[in-house]
């Protein structure tokens, strides 16, 4: 008998759209010599000591679970590092919750606050999990646009016209991953005036903190009167290059971390234990490893967007993350199109603007978190596409 | 400087413009620093990292620890004088601990070696014993590794 499996599932969940990118991993896999500007992810290793620590904790026998919240040596040392780093302060015992990485943070934390019909408020461009959480939980997703004239940052006008009386939660995700884009001090300051004397929640998706350049992270946390209403979301994968490790963590007031902690109870049960222990060597003896990589991207990202710029095309500053989004528009090429030619011909990766929104559009985004070798090469061959056009 | 100098210590063959763009400055200051450095023997040469496993031709290295009867008033300076002009010595470090004088040494054979520590080096006035340690592999040179690593294959599909 044949089963009619469409009718099995949810609606909710065969409604999301699928991943606009996989083609071209496909084309890719069937690729030779592809210079890749298109993952998400850092090039590096994670460091020594910190693999180390893993294997350690493996070869002394630690393979249980830990507690829900994550070890207590980690939320100590959580704690401590965003004091240190951020100037931030929560109380590790109530106030830190460590995570599968920031995406499962990030889909517990819309979980429990979100209500059937209730509205998100989300900035595009921007990384493509937030619109598909909040529709799984009840919400409805309401999307900014940001605009290239403002850096790529959400405005307290654009923030005030998207607010109705059904707004929940505001979505910041900056340092912003595809645009690089970052939210400086007065910025937050105007969103957080905005949000004064409303019900509205924000949820800063902060993962790419410790990746700025020229200026250090705020986080909306820092605001005044912002840390009661907000949760922040950071992890170990983009600032110690451990991606593979699945660590990360959401801190936030009380009541609001420990409704996500009993999520995470049920679905997860607590990160993985090895990983834990890696994350505690991080965050202690790490800072140098933070440094170093970031001096590394910075150098890279001065060479990516000189490099766009040179071959005509208007690249954008990005001040954060590590990724330019540079203007395609001029190529009179949408970026779709750009993004497959760019491939076929001259096989270099990178990913078009408006797979994270549709203000992505006539934008491609370009991860320098690759070899220098690379990143000139790449630049080579797309000057050779232009030319070729 | 310190990060004209890491990069071209990585790289010494990058171009002047493109040292430029990542460092933040213009052309006309990093093509005046490299001068300055080299002038001042802040920067002493460049070279390749060879893995010379890679080629045909055999050679050989080795690390000779060297005691020294220090001389009056001229201490170690002149026994590493006259070991650093032999143009077999690669490298020649005043060491602390158990030994003086760390040498290390390059040539065809480890006999051609043998023969340059017992003909040249030991008779030296002042050397008062020497132990030469052959290196058998080369796994990681002047920050670089020598074996090609593994890439991890599978990876996500993510943004």
């Amino acid at each position: 008998m044949q089963v009619m499996y469409d009718s099995l599932l949810s609606d909710k969940v065969r409604n999301i759209p699928p991943s606009g990118i996989r083609k071209y991993f496909d084309l890719m896999e069937n690729m030779d010599n592809v210079i890749s500007l298109s993952v998400g992810e850092p090039d590096f290793k994670t460091p020594w000591h910190i693999r180390d620590a893993g294997i350690y904790s493996l070869e002394k026998g630690f393979t249980k679970y830990t507690s829900n919240a994550g070890l207590s040596d980690l939320r100590r040392e959580i704690s401590v590092y965003l004091e240190r780093r951020f100037n931030l302060s929560y109380d590790w015992q109530k106030e830190v919750l460590v995570t599968v990485g920031g995406s499962e943070a990030i889909d517990i934390a819309i979980r429990v606050l979100l209500n059937p019909g209730e509205e998100v408020i989300i900035p595009q461009p921007s990384f493509v999990c937030y619109a598909p959480l909040v529709s799984l939980a009840g919400g409805e997703p309401v999307i900014v646009e940001t605009k290239v004239e403002n850096m790529f940052r959400i405005t307290a006008e654009e923030l005030r016209n998207a607010i109705t009386p059904k707004t929940k939660l505001l979505i910041l995700p900056y340092p912003n991953n595809p645009t690089g884009a970052i939210m400086e001090r007065t910025h937050l300051e105007e969103i957080a005036e905005v949000l004064a004397g409303t019900g509205i929640t924000v949820l800063s998706d902060e993962i790419y903190a410790e990746l700025t350049y020229g200026t250090k992270h705020v986080s909306i946390a820092n605001i005044e009167g912002m840390k009661e209403r907000s949760i922040v979301i950071n992890g170990f994968s983009k600032s110690y290059s451990m991606t593979g490790w699945r660590m990360g963590y959401a801190v936030g007031p009380e009541p609001i971390i420990k409704q996500m902690t009993k999520i995470h109870q049920y679905a997860i049960m607590c990160a993985p234990t090895t990983s834990q222990y890696a994350a505690i060597e991080a965050l202690r003896n790490g800072d140098c490893d933070i440094e170093r990589m970031q001096n590394e991207y910075n150098q890279r990202r001065r060479l990516i967007t000189d490099g766009f710029r040179r071959l005509g095309l208007d690249c954008f500053e990005a001040k954060g993350a590590f990724y330019v989004f540079p203007s395609i528009r001029s190529t009179g090429l949408t970026s779709d199109e750009f993004c497959e030619r760019l491939l076929l011909s001259q096989k270099v990766a990178a990913i078009p603007g408006n797979a994270f929104g549709d203000s992505g559009e006539g934008f491609i985004r370009c991860c320098y978190a690759a070899s220098v070798e690379d990143i000139v090469e790449a630049l080579r061959r797309i000057e050779k596409f232009l030319a070729d056009l | 400087m310190t990060s004209l100098l890491k990069l071209l210590e990585r790289n010494c063959r990058v171009s002047n413009a493109q040292l430029a763009t990542m460092l933040g400055l213009s052309e006309e200051e990093v093509d005046e620093k490299i001068k300055e450095l080299e002038k001042n023997n802040t920067v002493l040469g460049y070279r390749a990292i060879v893995d010379w496993e890679q080629v045909k031709e055999e050679v050989v290295t080795a690390l000779i620890e060297v005691k020294v009867t220090p001389q009056r008033d001229l201490g170690f300076e002149r026994v590493a004088e006259r070991i650093y002009q032999y143009e077999e010595v690669e490298s020649l470090y005043l060491m602390s601990g158990g030994f003086d004088l760390s040498v290390t040494i390059t040539g065809k054979s480890m006999k051609e070696v043998a023969l340059f520590v017992a003909t040249k080096l030991a008779p030296i006035e002042g050397v008062s014993g020497t132990a030469t340690h052959f290196v058998l592999k080369k796994y990681k040179d002047h920050g670089v590794m020598f074996n090609i690593e593994e890439e991890q294959q599978e990876r996500a599909y993510l943004l």
